[in-house]
């Protein structure tokens, strides 16, 4: 397919689509309604199911209501409107129920801001939900990778069961870049019928299913639980990261994703330019996190300092420094207000703290 | 000779959970006599609630999902438009539905979503322990409010029913009791009508039963039969306040 010039937001309610996800229910909010505003009409032409929900709690117990149900389904939202859909994601964990969850990251806490911000972290890779819930994060940094990670994200949350995250920040959703939507990635939706309530006509075996999260025995629970840590621990093999700038020896490492990570890239390549070397990882899934990667990265170089540059106040670092494993210092430099740090910045920091290695 | 009276094949023969004289086990046997007389066991959805009958699944035989609390609606909303097809119904609680659910309520029978609410209306919290809800009487004692209701610090109690028929939105809303046996046939015909209703498309349909919770309420079954007849009838009375029909005149 020809590549066509789209706004990141339209870019993943098209990839939802075209991934064979028909049903959407969402609640706007800044910097992401865009996507509501395309699906209303789009959803409609392939006879697809769009509702504004009341509410971010509605919304997420009509997804949890439709995925146990047996279908395809997503949102997106913001920041605050996350915060609301926590107890039905943990619901859905809990039920072991496969739906996709876009957030378009805004500044917080609180109202906060509507400019772009990657303050919502800590809360997606370790916090999503109350319990032992957890989710697959996948962040992407451009406009074409956002619309294939959501397209990956339905095979990925029906092969788990479990809920997955795209996780973008508001330049992801607001920024236009030419995307191409690649047919090897649709996909059809896998049989549900072991475990999904679209009733028992429907199926071969002509018995009741039961989608639930309550286990009162526990011992019943705590097997639940081992059940959910296995497909957490098997998620691994979903890693995903890129190394830039890492062939050649260097001092300092950066460890960015998203939009924050294509500003260090163009910081890397114009000190490559002075004959500065400055290797970086950016990690595509944030949870599971590449910790492997991120400590071979240190280990096999003669990297001195690791800096985790972030759009949030550090909520990466702690992740960055149990990668690195003691093996050298791992710093913190970032902004949360909306801005983003520019390749100057962030030059003129890796140039003061050579200085000082 | 034909069995004049046997276990609907929709509910499961096994003992009950419920306390003496709780009105819950009749209710869910109206619920399964409806499903198996239209027929539709094989494509119902019942959602269940945050409450005492969240374990409605135990004696209802049909595909369940289990809701949070007050969020049964908004499920049903998202099976409903995801699969027309299927007979979706929510069993729900006064807590569930008139506090911490009241929103997706109202929402969902304003939409004019096509699934059918059984409202199970016993004027106080069963599964917590007897706190005080939205529908506590005046002057009714629970463990969160136990000198009674103070009505000029927390209101009167919401009639639910009254309260959704105010919406423009074409709907069926009745409210009914099971503390006689009078009584259950009428409940059990709504039942019915509802999930008839849902089976035309026609219409959001809830059908809110005045019940009883001898537990909680400090009461022996027949006390509390009395004490909802005379305490609980005349202030939520029984009937239809809101047919499809009448929308259409
Ligand atoms: C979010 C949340 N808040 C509170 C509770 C605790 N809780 C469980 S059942 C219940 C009240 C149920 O009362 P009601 O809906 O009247 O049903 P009944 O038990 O009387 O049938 C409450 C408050 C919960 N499970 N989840
Ligand atoms: S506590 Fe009340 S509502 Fe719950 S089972 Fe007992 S009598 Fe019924």
């Amino acid at each position: 397919m020809a590549k066509v010039l789209m706004k990141g937001n339209e870019a993943i309610a098209e990839a939802a689509i075209r991934a064979g996800c028909l049903n959407y229910f969402a609640y706007p909010i800044t910097p992401q309604s865009e996507v509501a505003e395309y699906l209303c009409w789009r959803m409609p032409e392939v006879n697809g199911v769009f509702l504004q929900g009341e509410s971010e709690v509605a919304v997420a117990y009509m997804i949890f209501g439709a995925a146990a149900a047996g279908a395809r389904v997503f949102t997106t939202s913001s920041s605050p409107g996350i915060s609301l859909m926590s107890e039905g994601i943990s619901y859905l964990a809990g039920a072991q129920c496969p739906a996709v969850f876009v957030n378009i990251m805004r500044g917080g806490p609180g109202l906060g801001g509507i400019l772009p911000s990657q303050a919502d972290y800590l809360q997606a890779t370790k916090g999503i939900g109350h319990g032992d819930c957890r989710m697959l994060v996948m962040a992407p940094a451009t406009v074409q990778e956002a619309a294939e990670m959501v397209m990956k994200a339905f095979p990925l949350a029906e092969k788990y069961r479990n809920p997955v995250m795209i996780l973008g920040d508001g330049l992801i959703g607001q920024m236009m870049e030419p995307v191409e939507f690649p047919d090897d990635l649709k996909s059809e939706p896998t049989n549900k019928d072991e475990w999904a309530t679209n009733g028992m006509d429907h199926r071969k075996s002509k018995t009741r299913n039961l989608v639930r999260s309550l286990f009162l025995d526990p011992v019943v629970l705590n097997n639940n639980n081992l059940v959910l840590k296995e497909k957490y621990e098997k998620m691994k093999d979903e890693i995903l990261f890129e190394s830039y700038n890492t062939e050649k020896d260097y001092r300092i490492l950066i460890v960015s994703y998203g939009t924050m990570s294509r500003v260090c890239r163009t910081a890397v390549d114009m000190l490559a330019d002075e004959g500065i070397h400055v290797g970086l990882i950016r990690p595509q899934t944030l949870f599971p996190f590449p910790e492997e990667a991120i400590c071979k990265a240190v280990t096999s170089s003669g990297c001195k300092l690791v800096l985790s540059i972030e759009m949030s106040m550090g909520q990466m670092l702690e992740d960055v420094q149990r990668s690195v494993l003691g093996a050298c210092p791992v710093e913190w430099y970032g902004k949360c207000g909306g801005e983003v740090p520019t390749p100057e910045e962030i030059i003129d920091l890796i140039k003061a703290r050579m200085a000082s290695l | 000779m034909a069995k004049a009276f046997q276990k609907p094949k929709a509910l499961f023969d096994v003992p009950t959970h419920y306390c003496p004289g709780c009105t819950h086990g009749v209710i869910h046997r109206l619920v399964a006599e409806t499903i198996d007389e239209l027929g539709v066991r094989g494509r119902t959805v019942g959602i269940a609630p945050v409450g005492c009958a969240v374990l409605a699944y135990n004696y209802i035989d049909c595909d369940f999902q289990e809701a949070a609390h007050g969020r049964a609606p908004a499920m049903a909303t998202g099976v409903k438009r995801v699969r027309p097809d299927l007979m979706v119904f929510t069993y729900q609680g006064d807590g569930d539905l008139a506090s911490i659910g009241m929103g997706e309520i109202i929402h969902a029978a304003n939409r004019g979503e096509k699934f059918t609410t059984i409202f199970v209306n016993n004027a106080v919290y069963g599964m917590t322990g007897g706190q005080m809800a939205p529908t506590t009487m005046p002057d009714q004692r629970t463990t969160t409010c136990p000198a009674g209701r103070q009505t000029n610090d927390v209101g009167m109690p919401i009639r639910v029913a009254e309260l959704l028929s105010a919406l423009v939105t074409p709907a069926y809303i009745t409210r009914q009791t099971v503390i006689k046996p009078k009584f259950i046939k009428r409940t059990k015909k709504a039942i019915k009508q509802a999930f008839t209703y849902q089976m035309e498309k026609r219409c959001f349909s809830l059908v809110e039963v005045v019940s009883t919770c001898p537990t909680n309420w400090g009461m022996t079954p027949i006390q509390s039969i009395k004490w909802a007849e005379e305490a609980l009838l005349p202030y939520y009375p029984l009937g239809d306040l809101k047919t499809p029909e009448t929308d259409e005149k």
